[in-house]
C-alpha cells in the first residue's frame, strides 16, 4: 500500500494551506452562526406575530427569513468549500483519519440535509401553508441548525482530544466511532460554540437595529428588533463566560500546552499568576498586568494548584504564543463588555421598564455585532492555533498533513479573490435588503420585476 | 453484501440523486444564460427561478453526503482522488460558491443591473461547475488516479479525452434534465408557449448530446480501453437501457407526454452513472484498488450504515414533502392550494 502521508509540501504552500484553511472556515463560522442563531430568533418573531396580531413582529419575522434566505444559500455554500478543502488541502489527515472522525461529518450531513429542505418549505411556503403550520415548519431549521454546529464541532473537539482508535505501528486500527464523537473536549467546546452563535446572532442583529434606533427610528418595530434579539444573546452571554471558564480549566488538565500558550506560562508551577495583556518577547511574557496566584486560583481554586507549562512539552511540539495568548485576551475582554452591555439593559429596565436614557447604550450595542464576531474569531484562533503544530493533536502534524501537490498558493490566491468578492457582495445585498421595503419572503424580483 | 458494499451503493445512489436533481438545477442556469434579452428571457427566467428557488440548497446537500460517505467509507480513495485532481475540485468549490450566491443574491435584488450581473454569474457557474465535476469523473473512470497523496498527473489527470468527454456529457445531460422539467413545470402553470419554448430546447440538446455520446464511443475505446471493455461486457445491458430511456424520453417530449418524458430522461442519466458503477466494479480507482481494500474498519462501516438509515427515516419524507409542495398547482393571490 503507498504511502498515504505528505512529504513534499513546501513551507510556503503549507502555509498558504493553512491561511485558506483558516480564510474560510473564519468566513464560514460567521454565516454558521446566522445559520444556528437566526431561525430561533424569526420563528419566535412569527409566532409572537400570530398569538398577539402584532404586525411589528409579522414585519420583522419577513424581513429575518428574507435576510437568513441570503445569509443561508452563502453559509450552504461556503460550507461545502470546507468539506472540498478537507481533502484538498488536508488528505494525509482524511486518509489516516478519515474513518476516525468521519461519523460526525455524516451526521452533521443529514442534519444540514433536514435544514436545508425545512428551510426551503420556511421561506418558500409562506402563502401556501396554515399560518400555524407554517410556524411548526421552522421548528426542525432550528434544531437542525444546532445539532449541525454539534456535529462539526464534535470533529473539531477529536482534533483536541482523538479518541476511538489504536496506533499500531503508525496504522490506524480498532476504530471505535462513537468513542471518537464521545471524547472529552466534545461537551464543553460544543456548548462553547452554539452559545456564540446565538451571542453572534442576537447581538448582530441587534446593532443593526440599535444603528436604526440612533439615527430617529425609535418605532415600536426598531425597538422589538432591537430587544428580541438583544435579549436572547444578553441571557446567553453569562452562561457563555461560565462554560468558557470550564473549557480553560479542561485545558489545564487535557490540553496544557494550549493553556500555557494562552497564558504564555513557560515553566510548570505552583501559585501561578494571570497574565492580562502583554507580548510574548525573546521566550517570555512581558508587559502583562500579573494578579498574583491568579491562575492557580482558576484552574483549581487555590493558590498551591500546580500548572503546566510549555516546558511540559520539546520546543518543536509548542504552539505559537502570542496569537494564541492576544487572541484569547481579546476574546475574553469583548465577553465580558457584552456581559456588562447587557447588565446595563437589565438594569434600566428593573427601574424603569425602558431602555438606558444615554445614547451610549446605543453606540456600543451597535458595535456588539462585530465584537462578537471578533470574539468569535479570536476564541477559534485560539483553539486552533493552540493546538499546533499538530493538526491531530499528538498524532499527526499539520504538516504531515497538507496536500503535497506544487501550487496551494495559487488556490489561496484564487480563494481569496472570490472570498473579497463575495464579502463585498454580500455586504451589499445585505444592505440592500435593510433598506428596501419589507415583502413576504418568497417574493423576489421574479415577482416584482418587469421590465 | 458486506457494509462497505451497501454504503457503495448508497454513495452511488447519492451520486445518481445528485445527478438528476442538483444536475438539473445546473441545467436550469444553463438555459438562464440562454434564455436571451431581458425582456424576452423575462419569462424563462422567472420559471427557472420558480422551479430551482426552493429546492435548489436540499438538492445541492446530496453532494455533501456523497464527499462524507466517502471520506469516512472509503478515506484512501477520497484523499487520492482529492489530492490528485485538486485542481477542477478547487475550480468546482468556486463554482458552487458563485453559483449559489449569485442565485441568492439576485432573488434579492430588484434593479437591472444587478439582476443582470447576478444572473450571469449564477448562469456562467452553472455551466462550468458540471464540466468540471465531468472532468472529475472522467479521471477516476480511465484509472488515471492512483492510490496515494497527489500521485497523478495534476494536470492530464483531468485534462484528458475522457475527461473532457464526460464534461461535455454532463453539461449536455444537465441542460436536458432541466429542459424535460422545465417543459413540464411550464405546463402546469399553464403557460403552453412557454412550455414550446423549452420542448425545443430539450430536442435540441438532446440530440447534441446524443451525438456526442456516440462519437465518445470511439474516445472511450481508444483512450480508457478497461472502462470500455467494462461498458461493452458486463455493464452493456445497463447502457442498453439508458440508450433507450434517452431515445424514449425524446420521443415523449417530441409528442408532448412531459411527465413521462421526465421519467424516461431520468432513467437515461441514471443508467449512464450505474453503468459505469458497474463496469468498474469493484475498483474504486483502477487498476488495483478495490472496495474491500479501500474499505474502512468494519466498526466504522456499521456505525455509517445504521446512522445512515435512520438518517434516510428523516429525510426521505421531508424531501418527499418539499418536492409535492412546491410540483403543486398554486394561486399565490387566493391563497388557495389544490393538487393537479
Amino acid at each position: 500500500m503507498p504511502d498515504m502521508l505528505a512529504v513534499a509540501a513546501t513551507p510556503a504552500d503549507l502555509m498558504a494551506a493553512r491561511e485558506q484553511m483558516a480564510l474560510s472556515l473564519g468566513w464560514h463560522i460567521i454565516l454558521a452562526c446566522f445559520g444556528v442563531g437566526m431561525p430561533a430568533l424569526t420563528v419566535f418573531a412569527e409566532w409572537r406575530g400570530l398569538r398577539t396580531g402584532n404586525d411589528d413582529y409579522v414585519r420583522l419575522a419577513h424581513r429575518w427569513a428574507k435576510v437568513m434566505g441570503v445569509l443561508f444559500a452563502v453559509g450552504a455554500v461556503s460550507g461545502t468549500i470546507l468539506s472540498f478543502e478537507m481533502g484538498l488541502l488536508w488528505p494525509g489527515l482524511m486518509a489516516t483519519y478519515g474513518q476516525v472522525m468521519g461519523l460526525p461529518f455524516a451526521l452533521e450531513g443529514f442534519a444540514f440535509f433536514i435544514e436545508a429542505i425545512f428551510l426551503g418549505i420556511y421561506l418558500y411556503a409562506w402563502d401556501r401553508l396554515p399560518p400555524r403550520r407554517h410556524v411548526l415548519t421552522g421548528l426542525p431549521v432550528c434544531v437542525a441548525g444546532v445539532a449541525s454546529a454539534f456535529f462539526v464541532v464534535t470533529a473539531n473537539a477529536w482534533m483536541n482530544q482523538p479518541r476511538g482508535f489504536d496506533l499500531v505501528n503508525g496504522t490506524v486500527t480498532h476504530v471505535r466511532p462513537w468513542a471518537a464523537i464521545f471524547n472529552p473536549a466534545m461537551p464543553l467546546q460544543t456548548l462553547h460554540m452554539i452559545l456564540a452563535a446565538f451571542m453572534v446572532a442576537g447581538f448582530g442583529i441587534a446593532s443593526v437595529y440599535a444603528v436604526g434606533m440612533l439615527r430617529g427610528r425609535r418605532d415600536r418595530y426598531h425597538r422589538l428588533g432591537f430587544l428580541v434579539p438583544f435579549v436572547v444573546a444578553a441571557v446567553v452571554t453569562p452562561f457563555q463566560i461560565f462554560v468558557g471558564d470550564n473549557l480553560a480549566r479542561h485545558l489545564a488538565s487535557h490540553q496544557p500546552p494550549k493553556l500555557a500558550a494562552i497564558e504564555g506560562l513557560n515553566h510548570t508551577g505552583s501559585h501561578v499568576p494571570i497574565s492580562i495583556g502583554g507580548l510574548y518577547l525573546d521566550g517570555r511574557m512581558r508587559y502583562a498586568v500579573r494578579i498574583p496566584n491568579g491562575l492557580s486560583l482558576l484552574v483549581g481554586y487555590r493558590p498551591s494548584t500546580v500548572v503546566r507549562g510549555l516546558d511540559t512539552v520539546p520546543p518543536r511540539d509548542r504552539p505559537p504564543v502570542n496569537p494564541v495568548h492576544l487572541s484569547f485576551q481579546a476574546m475574553v475582554a469583548i465577553g465580558f463588555g457584552l456581559l456588562v452591555l447587557g447588565a446595563w439593559l437589565a438594569l434600566s429596565w428593573w427601574r424603569r421598564r425602558d431602555l438606558p436614557r444615554s445614547p451610549w447604550f446605543l453606540r456600543f450595542t451597535a458595535v456588539s455585532g462585530v465584537a462578537s464576531v471578533i470574539a468569535l474569531e479570536t476564541g477559534w484562533v485560539t483553539t486552533e492555533v493552540g493546538r499546533q503544530p499538530w493538526i491531530v493533536w499528538q498524532h499527526q502534524r499539520t504538516a504531515d498533513a497538507v496536500n503535497p501537490a506544487p501550487g496551494l498558493w495559487a488556490g489561496l490566491v484564487a480563494v481569496l479573490a472570490v472570498y473579497i468578492v463575495l464579502t463585498v457582495t454580500t455586504a451589499y445585498v445585505l444592505n440592500r435588503l435593510r433598506a428596501s421595503p419589507v415583502g413576504a419572503p418568497q417574493e423576489g424580483w421574479a415577482e416584482e420585476y418587469a421590465p | 453484501m458486506t457494509a462497505a458494499q451497501w454504503l457503495l451503493v448508497l454513495a452511488w445512489a447519492g451520486v445518481t440523486l445528485y445527478a438528476l436533481l442538483g444536475g438539473a438545477d445546473f441545467g436550469g442556469g444553463f438555459w438562464d444564460m440562454l434564455a436571451g434579452g431581458t425582456r424576452r428571457g423575462l419569462r424563462q427566467r422567472r420559471l427557472i427561478e420558480h422551479s430551482i428557488g426552493p429546492v435548489w440548497e436540499a438538492n445541492h446537500v446530496w453532494l455533501i453526503f456523497v464527499l462524507v460517505l466517502f471520506w469516512t467509507c472509503f478515506p484512501t480513495v477520497f484523499a487520492s482522488v482529492a489530492s490528485t485532481l485538486y485542481v477542477p475540485l478547487t475550480l468546482i468549490a468556486l463554482g458552487i460558491i458563485a453559483r449559489g450566491a449569485a442565485f441568492a443574491f439576485r432573488k434579492a435584488s430588484t434593479e437591472l443591473w444587478q439582476l443582470r450581473l447576478f444572473g450571469g454569474a449564477f448562469a456562467l457557474s452553472s455551466v462550468l461547475t458540471p464540466f468540471f465535476l465531468g472532468t472529475v469523473a472522467g479521471g477516476v473512470a480511465s484509472g488515471r488516479v492512483p492510490e496515494g497523496l497527489a500521485r497523478g498527473d495534476l494536470l492530464t489527470s483531468w485534462w484528458n479525452p475522457t475527461s473532457v468527454l464526460a464534461g461535455l456529457l454532463a453539461v449536455g445531460t444537465t441542460a436536458y434534465l432541466a429542459a424535460v422539467y422545465l417543459t413540464g413545470d411550464a405546463r402546469r402553470s399553464h403557460d403552453h408557449a412557454l412550455a414550446e419554448v423549452f420542448r425545443r430546447r430539450g430536442l435540441i440538446i438532446a440530440v447534441i448530446t446524443g451525438a456526442v455520446t456516440l462519437g465518445g464511443i470511439l474516445v472511450l475505446r481508444d483512450d480508457a480501453p478497461r472502462l470500455y471493455a467494462g461498458l461493452t461486457g458486463r455493464a452493456l445491458p445497463v447502457v442498453v437501457i439508458s440508450a433507450l430511456g434517452g431515445i424514449a424520453s425524446l420521443v415523449l417530449l417530441f409528442v408532448r407526454r412531459y411527465t413521462l418524458a421526465r421519467v424516461t430522461a431520468a432513467l437515461a442519466v441514471a443508467a449512464v452513472l450505474w453503468g459505469w458503477a458497474l463496469a468498474q466494479y469493484p475498483l474504486l480507482l483502477p487498476p488495483d484498488v478495490t472496495v474491500a481494500r479501500a474499505a474502512a474498519e468494519p466498526p466504522v462501516l456499521h456505525a455509517t450504515l445504521v446512522s445512515v438509515i435512520v438518517g434516510m427515516i428523516l429525510l426521505v419524507p421531508s424531501l418527499l414533502w418539499l418536492f409535492s409542495l412546491f410540483q403543486r398547482e398554486h394561486e399565490p393571490d387566493g391563497g388557495v392550494t389544490r393538487t393537479s
